[in-house]
């Protein structure tokens, strides 16, 4: 039966499709090939999802090899839900893609910008759904090196060093990943996640593990923007064409967020807390991030950097909640992976539709705009109550559980801290808001209208899932829990 | 251990830091490449080592032989390799048209170019 | 039929669709707005009943999270507010009508858009049934007020409308929602509860703390120092500042807070702790200090705004002081302050669209031009200065009597000197329209048009809405022992 494939499917079906589409050599074909396959795995994300809420983790072999020896995808409710967040955003930015993706790449490249945005896809997907850590590498260089490409297409030149910066660095990043995940296979001759979680506890006192703990999390810290690991990405955000940061800020950080978790939890279990003060670092660093980036933000006269560096804060939130080794924490962490994913993806798309008629994103280049792209706006307006966590929003359902882990391990200092980057939050939203509604058009700019429907329904889906999912948290909670249940029950 | 020992895992660390310094210190971005794959070496340097097997044969089926290196890292090294190679084309290719934009491949040049890019 | 509960949040929203769908026609706009504060009133009017007789109307809208669902829930302090906020939109309506037409306001279909969702806000925050449905519905409540203070849109209006939203928002963020997370915490539930849900959860330290972030967290009920967006707000149109900024906006913060002192914590266990003392400090602090700064303002609406900062701390002291007596006095008062203050600024309304007059000073003699407005005034003022026959006077009293009752004899100290001060900030004014001549023409401009004696009143919609809330202001000394029938089950632990 087909269903039983899907584990491999989905990760499958983006990685053949892109060749296909260099082989189509044209902009609008690939577009909607692309486009096609997005949504396939959309769909099989959901079935997967729905899968395992019922049935539980799926172990799928692959090439029918037994398990150490051969490669194993496995799905369980974590990965399955950010296959689901991946698969969701990835679709929904192609929809909104085509008008941007004309207007910011020269026509003979677009083919070539779906082609690699596939490979991103599939690679984030494949980091989710394979069960194996050196697998897991090779996804992590696939998406990262289509990324470096996507970020090198943006339309200043810029965005070729930021893209150059990032590739240094992430390959430092993955490097340190496969150090860290040699020296675990070294002590323990497995690269099997399930395998390495039954075997690592034997040895997880032993230096050697103890350094791939911190090779480990360097390398993927690098990935995911962990302060003060995240210098190449506000020059990235800024300078990728806008969907591209539209997509990667709702995704690829999140993927390496879960694949910290992943070595956390699932490699070393919980235990790896009561060894080593990675706890300790993990919320220091979170702390400084949320309060430090948030502070930055605040002076940034580039919406599109504004939005990067709170990015960065926002990662603070969620790296505080794994540090705080509860099952409520983790499950903060989770949720504001995916409530984060939303709030980003729109804010970055409404970036995107003002870029498309105004070429720019700086703040002051934005005056007035509040009355020319009022529906663009409203959705900016609303993305943003949901950072700041107003009530009905997902944002609030994020912090809201985020503050009771901390106040139920009985780190009110936690709660502090993150009302205080939430107040910052509202400080350079404010900023964007009051240049937008409140200052005229600049003497001499563009007269500019509204965006076409096919990039405003897109963006609204995104926005409006910001309230949806603040007011019906049953998938997002329900998932979210669980998830964190299997984490902290140790076994993936 | 005598003399020879660990010294594979000696010479790991050495490239690794070698390649690391060279990332960081040196401004010329060809370089920087460079010392990105002196990096990446040390690591299928590590992986080789320690898939040797004392007294182990080449891993080829044969009755009359009792132990193999193990094979598994050799694999995985090749994708490893496979991955450097393409990260150091895509470098190149991104030094090419920086090179086109900016008309120099030095960072600090690039970095004065860009400080006067932001300051109009 | 079911009661009208969930009605009272769609009617305002429903309203307000129709009001932008009239958006070309402004007599069928205001009509709707009218019709909807009209429609909106009777629904209220019609839970009172089942509330006096000890029902308690309640639905749950959804289930937002696992144990946590947004629910409504009618108890006698929120079908007061409803009824005062219900009931005031309706004259408040009739006046914007004046109000807006008679200055030639700009997009007046977003103000009246706005007007109709903070309603329905209002409500909401009235009829709340826990915590959570309360503070999401104060929220909407701050944002949707934003565009109203902001209204004129000019560098003045922004830079209040920022002093505004920013300590609203992060009083509430910063504060109240630690606040509530922590109750939630520790109580396991956020329902407003007779007794309170957190005695016996909390030690006694956590209670202080809990205290002092939810009366800090209420941004919206003016506790010195973070009073400050309240005369900034003044800078909207005055039936903003009317309705919203005398009524539904701070209302709701004080409201908030008995809600708490009352449902959350219980009176018994605040009773008498040294945090509530503190509290009650500050309160009358605040009450004291407001009508000080209130003396000093030439501002008629600034000097307003201060008097409802110093009013607003009655009622909070009422909640920390947590008896019987004071909880209801609390609860009595705001239906007492809203209509004395709503007419007050009425008239302070009036005065502009008819003169353009914004400043105490300037007011010789104009008592003699606009009677009707300032017999008004005076009715008013004698309500918040707490002089019978004026509704006032009854709520002090029982603040007052709520004072002794928790032997704490200082606070009624603080209220009598109050009074005195708020006679002192009032009645100059009222001195000032009936007893000193009129300016010659030449020193007022164009404003003094109507030459010598000449009666020159506000448009006529803007008198039927002044006399309406005095009478009204009036009509409350005897309607008093109702609210207070009303009221009663608050004082029962």
């Amino acid at each position: 039966m087909i269903a039983e494939h899907f584990p491999v499917l989905v990760v499958i079906l983006p990685l053949v499709t892109a060749p296909i589409c260099v082989m189509l050599r044209h902009g609008g074909r690939a577009w909607l090939l692309a486009t096609i396959v997005t949504w396939a795995s959309f769909a099989l994300a959901i079935a997967l999802l729905r899968q395992v809420m019922d049935t539980g983790a799926i172990s799928y072999l692959l090439g029918d090899w037994a398990a150490p020896w051969g490669i194993e995808y496995r799905i369980d409710q974590l990965s399955a839900f950010i296959i689901l967040i991946v698969t969701a955003i990835g679709s929904v930015m192609m929809v909104f893609a085509p008008k941007s993706v004309t207007a910011e790449i020269p026509g003979d490249r677009v083919y070539l910008f779906y082609t690699m945005y596939l490979l991103t896809f599939a690679g984030l997907l494949g980091m989710a759904a394979t069960g194996d850590a050196f697998n897991l590498f090779v996804f992590l260089e696939i998406s990262s090196l289509s990324t470096y490409v996507l970020i090198s297409l943006g339309k200043e030149r810029r965005a070729l060093t930021a893209a150059y910066r990032y590739l240094v660095l992430g390959t430092l990043g993955a490097t340190f990943y496969i150090i860290g995940v040699g020296m675990m296979y070294q002590m323990t001759g497995t690269l099997n996640m399930a395998d390495l979680a039954v075997r690592l506890p034997a040895v997880a006192e032993t230096k050697t593990i103890l350094v791939a703990v911190g090779f480990l999390t360097v390398g993927i810290g690098l990935k995911m923007g962990l302060f003060p690991l995240h210098l190449w990405l506000p020059n990235a955000y800024t300078y990728a064409p806008s969907v591209v940061t539209a997509f990667l800020a709702a995704t690829a950080t999140k993927v390496a967020v879960y694949v910290l978790l992943r070595i956390y939890y699932t490699f070393f279990g919980a235990g790896i807390f009561e060894g080593l003060p990675v706890s300790n670092l993990l919320l220091a660093l979170g702390i400084i991030a949320a309060l430090g980036m948030s502070a930055v933000a605040i002076f940034q006269d580039n919406a599109k950097r504004l939005l990067a560096y709170s990015s960065v804060a926002q990662l603070g939130y969620i790296v505080i909640g794994i540090s705080l080794v509860t099952a409520t924490g983790a499950m903060a962490s989770i949720l504001h992976l995916f409530n984060h994913a939303l709030i980003k993806g729109s804010l970055f798309l409404v970036l995107a539709c003002v870029f498309y008629r105004i070429g720019s994103t700086k703040v002051d280049d934005m005056a007035g705009l509040g009355k020319s792209m009022p529906f663009t706006m409203a959705a900016f307006v609303l993305a943003g109550f949901s950072l700041i966590g107003i009530p009905l929003t997902t944002g609030f359902i994020s912090k809201w559980f985020l503050i009771n882990a901390a106040l139920e391990k009985g780190w009110w200092i936690v709660a502090v801290v993150v009302v205080a980057a939430t107040l910052m939050a509202v400080i350079y939203f404010w900023k964007v808001i009051e240049a937008v509604y409140f200052r005229p058009r600049p003497d001499g700019a563009l007269v500019v209208t509204e965006v076409p429907a096919l990039m405003l329904v897109p963006l609204w889906v995104l926005a409006g899932a910001n309230i949806y999912f603040g007011t019906n948290t049953n998938l997002s909670v329900g998932t979210a829990r669980r998830a964190a249940e299997i984490l902290l029950g140790g076994g993936g | 251990m005598a003399f020879p020992g660990l010294i594979n895992y000696w010479i790991v660390v050495i490239l690794m830091m070698t390649g690391f310094y060279i990332v960081i210190s040196q401004g010329n971005l060809i370089k920087k490449i460079v010392g990105l794959n002196v990096f990446q070496v040390s690591v299928f340097v590590f992986y080789i080592s320690m898939s040797k097997v004392f007294g182990g044969a080449a891993p080829i089926l044969d009755d009359s032989i009792e132990t193999y290196s193990n094979p598994l890292p050799h694999v995985l090294i090749l994708t490893a390799i496979v991955v450097g190679v393409a990260t150091t084309a895509l470098g190149m290719a991104l030094v090419v048209r920086i090179r086109d934009a900016y008309g120099t491949i030095e960072e600090d040049e690039i970095q004065r170019l860009e400080a006067e890019e932001s300051e109009p | 039929m079911e009661s009208l509960l969930p009605w009272t949040i769609v009617i305002p929203l429903i309203g307000a669709g129709l009001i932008i769908l009239a958006r070309h026609r402004p007599n069928l706009r205001e009509t709707v707005t009218l019709l909807t504060a009209a429609a909106l009133f009777l629904s209220v009017v019609s839970l009172t009943p089942a509330v006096l007789d000890g029902g308690r109307p309640s639905l749950v809208i959804w289930g937002i999270l696992p144990g946590l669902d947004l629910m409504l829930r009618v108890e006698p302090l929120g079908m007061l507010f409803g009824l005062v906020a219900s009931g005031l939109w309706i004259v408040n309506s009739l006046y914007s009508i004046g109000y807006m037409r008679g200055n030639k306001e700009q997009s007046q279909t977003r103000f009246y858009f706005f007007f109709a969702v903070s309603l329905a806000a209002a409500i909401g925050v009235a009829f709340a049934g826990n915590m959570l449905t309360l503070f999401m519905f104060y929220e909407i409540l701050t944002i949707c007020t934003y565009p109203l203070v902001t209204h004129s849109g000019t560098a003045e209006a922004v830079k209040s409308g920022r002093t505004y939203l920013g300590i609203l928002i992060s009083t509430s963020i910063g504060l109240l929602m630690v606040g509530i997370i922590w109750t939630w915490n520790a109580a396991g539930t956020l329902d407003f509860t007779p007794g309170g849900i957190l005695k016996g959860k909390v030690s006694d330290g956590l209670i202080g703390v809990l205290l002092f972030l939810y009366m800090y967290g209420i941004g919206k009920a003016a506790l010195m120092p973070i009073h400050r967006w309240l005369p900034a707000a003044m800078v909207a149109p005055t039936p903003v500042s009317a309705l919203l900024h005398a009524v539904a906006v701070v209302k709701a913060g004080v409201f908030t807070v008995l809600k708490v002192i009352i449902y959350i914590f219980g009176i018994e266990l605040v009773n008498g702790t040294a945090a509530s003392l503190l509290l009650a400090g500050i309160a009358a602090a605040t009450l004291l200090f407001a009508s000080v700064i209130a003396m000093q303002k030439d501002n008629l609406k600034a000097r307003l705004a201060y008097s409802t900062v110093s009013q607003l701390s009655y009622i909070i002291l009422g909640a920390a002081i947590a008896t019987g007596a004071s909880v209801i006095g609390g609860g009595m008062h705001i239906a007492m302050h809203a209509f004395g203050k709503i007419t007050l600024f009425f008239c302070a309304g009036a005065i502009y669209t008819a003169h353009h007059l914004t400043l105490v000073s300037e007011l010789n003699g104009i008592g003699r031009k606009m009677p009707v407005t300032m017999i008004a005034f005076v009715v008013g003022a004698l309500s918040i200065i707490g002089l019978p026959p004026m509704g006032g006077s009854l709520s002090k009293w029982h603040l007052m009597l709520g004072a002794a009752e928790g032997e704490q004899f200082i606070f009624i100290a603080v209220w009598m000197l109050s009074s005195i001060l708020s006679v002192a900030y009032l009645m100059p004014i009222v001195v000032r329209a009936f007893f000193r001549p009129l300016p010659t023409p030449q020193s007022v401009g164009v404003a003094a048009t109507g030459g010598e004696g000449g009666i020159e009143e506000a448009p006529l919609f803007c008198l039927i809405a002044i006399v309406i809330s005095a009478a009204g202001t009036f009509a409350l000394f005897f309607a008093a022992g109702d609210i207070g029938q009303l009221l009663a089950p608050l004082a029962k632990p």
